[in-house]
């Protein structure tokens, strides 16, 4: 569906994007992470065909945005990090005259756009305007117009921010059905659940490129421990108490309030410690997640 | 998902189209706001009731291309293009400012199959309309009141289309340069000079025949004005031909800057 070479984006001087190369296949959620500044916005817009690509290959649907970029976009749907709703337009209108915006005709644009305030469960606000909607109810509406066209693939740019859990919850339950539908989802995001939850794949940018590649558990098991023994000790000492533990795992991580023993086998490692006359405040043995592949990854310093 | 139905992939759309679908967006939305249609309306009528015929009972008539004409009669096709000129800069100011920078309208649209062509075309279409629509009632006004000559006034309607176009156009240009409201001072101080001294309201010749009139003459306002008000008055001219070509000019110009802009300012 989607296929970049060598795919680079600059500013003037500025790289965003310093030659990535992605495939991706039909019907699967497929997620783009990194920190702010990562180049994942950018690697979308292009994606949207509303960026000229600045070097490298880039295919969608088998079509070139620089020469067909009205036919590709016909067939996306594009859901942008900020809700940009027509705030003139009330919701029903909304969705009715973007429809048309796809030369869809009349009747199929109401149809449509009656069967979408149903699927983002906004029915009763059709005549509402769009800046008496919550947060939630936005995103849901900036969702269900990214449908109206029926897209082949469906762009997701951070599509869940700002959302309480509740409205999280049934965004990703609408995604997942979605995807059961034979819709091709590309996402970006900063949320490890999230990827977790909804990607298939998964690529994780860094300074304009690609540091990791693979299913989020492929990802765990190249990039991180099985499991992980967290010990919390007192303010201070974990710097120094570091050393001593450094090879019960792979691999130790200080941080602030608490050390991270990085272990196939968690439980063995809290023993152990105690056994050497250590005694944390407080322990903790989790599995890895992908947010220790992605901080390993791009690092625990601030991104911008 | 089931419930969903499948749409039918729609035809390529033809740039008429396209432009027709923004046209639509914008009635939808004045549909509920028809009152601001009123006032854009109404100014030039009050204008005509104040100067032309108030302040016309002051004056004799005078001439315009040696033709002794009432003054009613000479601010009447002035307010007709100004009307135009109004309705379109109105739109194409304000309203694309605000949907450019603040409502992030046409990165939705360009989200869609539309392109920044499009936009412009449609946007600039929509202006051109606004101000037709009021120059056409304005026109109704001038003919129910006797303050037209000539059979030729018939034609004043397409020139005033074609004033709208032009100010449709070079103003939705000038406001892609546009980085904050205070910037649109800039455009009421072009305006009101052009709305006063474009030979709105007393003949150009009073300019005498210095530099002042040449430059007065090379403005597109004036241009706008004399060319309705030789249809009016059934005083057609080689200078008639000169407006019409001038303003299309500076229409076609304008969009072919629009489009640049739009394409510099959203395909980043």
């Amino acid at each position: 569906m989607i296929s970049a070479r060598g795919l680079r984006k600059s500013f003037g001087d500025f790289e965003a994007v310093k030659g990535i190369d992605v495939e991706v296949r039909k019907g699967e959620a497929f997620g783009f992470l990194g920190p702010n500044g990562a180049g994942k916005s950018s690697t979308m817009r292009m994606i949207a065909s509303v960026s000229p690509v600045s070097g490298g290959e880039l295919r969608i649907l088998g079509m070139d945005p620089a020469t067909d970029g009205p036919a590709i976009r016909g067939r996306l749907g594009v859901c942008p990090q900020e809700d940009t709703l027509d705030n003139e337009l009330n919701v029903f209108d909304n969705l009715y005259i973007y429809g048309r915006y796809f030369g869809i005709d009349r009747a199929t644009c109401r149809e449509r756009a009656r069967e979408l305030l149903e699927f983002a469960q906004i029915t009763e606000k059709a005549k509402a305007k769009v800046e008496d909607l919550s947060g939630g109810m936005k995103r849901r509406l900036t969702i269900a117009r990214s449908l109206i066209n029926n897209p082949d693939v469906l762009l997701l740019d951070e599509p869940t921010t700002g959302l309480d859990p509740q409205a999280r919850h049934v965004l990703w339950d609408q995604l997942f059905r979605l995807k059961q539908a034979g819709v091709t989802l590309v996402i970006t995001t900063h949320y490890m659940d999230e990827a977790e939850q909804l990607c298939d794949r998964l690529v994780v940018m860094d300074k304009g490129l690609i540091a990791a590649e693979g299913s989020p558990r492929e990802l765990i098991d190249a990039h991180s421990t099985r499991e992980v023994a967290e010990l919390r000790f007192g303010v201070g000492e974990h710097e120094g108490l570091a050393e001593k533990v450094a090879d019960l795992g792979e691999r130790v991580e200080v941080l602030p309030d608490r050390l991270l023993v990085y272990s196939d086998h968690g439980e063995e490692v809290l023993t152990a410690v105690l056994d050497r006359g250590l005694s944390p405040i407080a322990t903790l043995v989790r599995r890895s997640t992908l947010e220790d592949v992605f901080l390993r990854l791009t690092g625990r310093s601030l991104a911008d | 998902m089931a419930s969903l139905s499948s749409a039918a992939v729609p035809a390529p759309m033809t740039p008429t189209n396209a432009a027709r679908l923004l046209v639509l967006r914008n009635f939808i939305v004045y549909k509920s706001a028809w009152r601001l249609f009123l006032t854009g309306f109404l100014e030039p009528v009050l204008y005509l009731f104040s100067i032309g015929i108030g302040v016309g009972q002051l004056i004799d008539t005078f001439e315009f291309h040696g033709e002794a004409i009432p003054y009613a009669t000479f601010v009447a096709p002035a307010m007709l293009a100004t009307s135009a000129f109004n309705g379109a800069l109105m739109d194409s100011t304000f309203n694309v400012f605000f949907k450019l920078r603040y409502e992030k309208l046409y990165d939705q649209m360009l989200a869609t199959p539309l392109t920044t062509g499009d936009i412009a075309r449609g946007e600039i279409a929509w202006g051109l309309i606004r101000g037709s629509v009021y120059s056409a009632a304005f026109l109704v006004v001038m003919v129910a009141m006797g303050l037209v000559e000539s059979w030729w006034a018939l034609l004043a309607l397409p020139a005033a289309v074609l004033i709208a176009f032009a100010f449709s156009a070079v103003c939705m240009a000038l406001t892609t340069w546009m980085k904050s409201w205070q910037d649109f001072d800039k455009i009421t101080l072009v305006q009101m000079p052009m709305f006063l001294f474009s030979a709105t309201f007393f003949p150009v010749e009073a300019f005498g025949t210095g530099v002042l009139r040449w430059v007065v003459e090379a403005t597109p306002l004036y241009r706008g004005v004399v060319l309705c008000r030789e249809l009016t008055t059934g005083v057609v001219t080689w200078e008639s031909g000169v407006s019409v070509v001038y303003l299309v000019v500076m229409g076609v110009l304008g969009l072919l800057v629009v489009r640049r802009r739009l394409d510099a300012l959203l395909l980043t």
